[in-house]
């Protein structure tokens, strides 16, 4: 049992007082004139943060009214299927989810300047070169200059990579932070595919760190999308496309990205 | 530095020589097999003209008897027609086009010897040829949200119209790329759009379940919505233009609702309503015979009397609900009495006489008339029909892989064009329903086909926001027309094949030429 669940213990047990009922109803009964005595009468910070909590009450239950209100309506306009337009041929069909369905609305978006460079994940926290790089110094040579670091981040290493001789190799990318797939979801349709990684295009934290490849939280990866068939305008299969990371990849294990499209 | 390839020894020259002549011969005609006759038949009719003619087996390609057979039929030089010739076995089991020349489509596979007598039927090419498109002429933005439904008029190129998920129509001037009506009155997506045969009236169907008809000149409602449907259109058809009686044209519309409605326009009026299928009617066609025939969900292909509305025949074959109709007749019933030239009869009487006379030039298959009909189904295949005759299907088309969505017919009637969402548009036979190629090219669903008006070119339209024109005659890819930016929903070839318009998700129509 966890420790603050005595009530719930009690309860089991013995059962509720045998006016429990009736004391409910009259608490709630007697909400409002508690709600209003509270309102008139705190002073103060406890006043503040009351009306605070009001405030955000008084949202939720308007929302609700106004759902209410919708749900009542009788709409004379026969209902239509979807809310996209298709023509007679798609009507009765159960639309596949493949992820070709690129709203208008996002390519609308994507035609203007601005959203052109939008990612889901503006800005990162910093991640500093002691956090990310540990000193290696094993052998006297090494330890010596301190040249050789180990990189404590995943990383994505491409397939064809062999490790530099011991000597020349300043960099090393653990094998078990090694990276080949992410878990891409589609923003539109709501669906998630794991995907193969083909590269890392930019980590907001230094451009070195691009070109290691290392997967932090915001960094952009390209990931390989033709299983999901995808076209362009002009009828090409695409199959490279650009995601960002959302998730903090050491902390859980697997990469978790967020298409862009 | 890169190493020189020795140059060939002899024996490898002329081991080459050798493989290079035998695979010219594989091409060519031995000279010394003399001649064999031949019996020319016409496919409409079935007589013969004149006796039978002897031809050097050496020079009896396509080209030569064409021009044999122009000499025959005393054409002047002016107005030489191309034809198609087909041999056909006496029984009448057995049918052959001859594609090249009689050698290698009949003498050397053996069916027939220099010995015989050779009948060829044959058929009438279109004298004029279209182009094929190849450019975008104009991307017409108006429409606010996807574009359903396409249709040229029959008179000519210049006008088209489109509807709309906007619940509007909209009719274009494709000369100069520019809106000229908006046709508003519709409450909800515009699904269905026809012109009436003769160009003057365009019906529209919508999701709102009424069907609204304008004045294609004026660009104005014709009365108010014709209402009685209980839900939306799905499809329109004309009453064919020979069978119309002067001032009152019908119109059958199909629903979602499992009905057809026949309306008098004259009186605005539903004149019939066909009932007795039991799902969503997917396509209505109006024969020239007048035969209403339509397609369901029922899996049924039912075909009615629009004189008094009852049912006459039921087609059951298919597994799965029926997507789409063709008649053979299609393009002659859809343009009545424009043709090629341009020229447009001057009185009534004489436009219904040259309607009649072309589609009944283009139904008959010896002294009679032969409308076959083709249905396209989610059960993957298609079936080839002669309602006329019999009420089992002349052939199963097999060879999708998926829902075939759209089949259209050319209008010389040889061909079959389907679109499947298995990515690939097929070509059959129009006669037998024999397979002949597969168009590959698209990489999403393909929607719609159409032809060109002298069956030489085939359009399609797919999901992978792309057109394509095919060439009918080599099964490859003439030219690939990207530029819509989503999804094609709707592609229709100018029955003048001057111009292609499609229209689809990405709210913009196009207009394609050469």
């Amino acid at each position: 049992m966890p420790q603050n669940e005595y009530i719930e213990r009690w309860q089991k047990q013995h059962g509720k007082r045998l006016d429990h009922d009736e004391r409910m109803r009259k608490r709630t009964a007697r909400e409002s004139h508690k709600a209003s005595y509270d309102a008139q009468n705190l002073r103060g910070l406890r006043a503040k943060l009351y009306q605070q909590k009001r405030h955000k009450e008084k949202i939720q239950m308007k929302k609700r009214i106004k759902e209410q209100e919708e749900k009542n309506v009788k709409s004379a306009a026969p209902d239509e299927p979807s809310k996209t337009p298709l023509p007679q041929y798609l009507l009765d069909r159960s639309q596949a989810t493949n992820a070709k369905a690129l709203s208008s609305a996002i390519k609308d978006k994507r035609a203007e300047k601005a959203a052109k460079f939008a990612v889901p994940l503006p800005k990162v926290k910093g991640i500093s070169e002691e956090e990310m790089f540990k000193v290696i110094n094993t052998g006297k040579k090494t330890h010596k200059k301190s040249w050789k670091r180990m990189i404590t981040k995943p990383t994505f290493v491409g397939s064809d990579f062999t490790r530099r001789p011991v000597k020349y190799e300043r960099f090393i990318r653990p094998m078990g932070l090694r990276y080949k797939k992410a878990n891409v979801t589609h923003p539109e349709l709501g669906v998630t595919v794991q995907l193969p990684i083909l590269s890392v295009k930019k980590n907001p934290q230094n451009p070195l760190y691009t070109q290691l490849g290392v997967l932090t939280k915001g960094t952009i990866v390209e990931v390989n999308v033709s299983e999901l068939g995808l076209v362009t305008t002009s009828g090409k299969v695409v199959w490279g496309k650009w995601a960002q990371i959302t998730n903090v990849p050491e902390n859980d294990g697997c990469v978790n990205a967020v298409l862009l499209v | 530095m890169a190493t020189l390839v020795p140059p060939p020894s002899k024996r490898q020259k002329v081991a080459a020589a050798e493989r290079a002549k035998e695979q010219q011969e594989l091409y060519s005609i031995p000279s010394d097999l003399g001649s064999v006759r031949v019996q020319f038949f016409d496919q409409a009719t079935g007589n013969a003209t004149g006796p039978a003619v002897s031809v050097p087996v050496a020079d009896a390609n396509t080209k030569n008897l064409e021009t044999l057979l122009n000499t025959l039929q005393g054409n002047d030089d002016d107005d030489r027609v191309p034809y198609r010739f087909t041999y056909q076995s006496d029984k009448g089991d057995q049918t052959i086009d001859i594609l090249a020349d009689l050698y290698h489509s009949l003498l050397q596979p053996g069916v027939k010897t220099t010995e015989d007598t050779i009948s060829l039927f044959f058929t009438p090419q279109a004298v004029f040829r279209v182009k094929a498109v190849s450019r975008c002429a104009a991307s017409i933005a108006g429409h606010g949200e996807a574009i359903l439904a396409t249709s040229f008029s029959p008179i000519n190129s210049s006008t088209m119209v489109s509807g709309s998920g906007d619940s509007t129509a909209r009719v274009w001037d494709c000369e100069t790329g520019t809106p000229l009506h908006t046709l508003k009155g519709h409450t909800s997506w515009v699904l269905a759009v026809a012109y009436s045969p003769n160009g003057a009236m365009i019906a529209t169907g919508s999701m709102d379940n009424s069907v609204r008809v304008w004045d294609a000149k004026k660009g104005v409602a014709l009365g108010g919505p014709l209402k009685g449907h209980a839900k939306w259109i799905t499809n329109l058809a004309w009453e064919p233009y020979h069978l119309q009686e002067p001032g009152c044209p019908r119109i059958a519309s199909s629903s979602k609702d499992s009905t057809v409605r026949v309306w008098d326009l004259a009186s605005k009026r539903i004149e019939h309503v066909l009932t007795g299928h039991k799902g969503s009617v997917t396509c209505v066609k109006w024969g020239g015979t007048s035969q209403i025939y339509t397609a369901s969900h029922d899996k049924t292909i039912k075909i009615w009397n629009p004189k008094d509305g009852t049912l006459i025949q039921t087609l059951a074959s298919h597994a799965h609900r029926v997507n789409h109709l063709a008649l053979s007749t299609d393009f002659a019933l859809r343009t009545a009495y424009h043709d090629h030239t341009g020229k447009v009869p001057s009185t009534d009487a004489e436009k219904v006489a040259a309607a009649k006379k072309r589609y009944e030039d283009a139904a008959t298959v010896n002294k009679k008339i032969v409308e076959r009909l083709v249905s396209a189904s989610d059960d993957f295949t298609m079936y080839l029909w002669e309602p006329s005759s019999s009420n089992k299907p002349v052939a199963r088309l097999l060879g999708h892989q998926k829902e075939v969505n759209h089949v259209t017919f050319s209008p010389d009637m040889t061909y079959i064009a389907s679109a499947g969402f298995d990515n690939h548009v097929k070509l059959w036979n129009g006669r037998d329903g024999k397979f002949i190629t597969t168009f590959r090219g698209h990489v999403g669903a393909v929607y719609q086909c159409s032809f060109s008006a002298d069956s030489r070119l085939l359009v399609s339209a797919s999901k992978d926001t792309t057109l394509k024109v095919w060439d009918v005659r080599t099964g490859k890819l003439s030219t690939d027309l990207p530029g819509h930016k989503d999804e094609v929903f709707a592609v229709d070839w100018s029955p003048d094949g001057q111009k292609v318009g499609s229209g689809g998700k990405d709210k913009a129509i196009r207009i394609w030429r050469n």
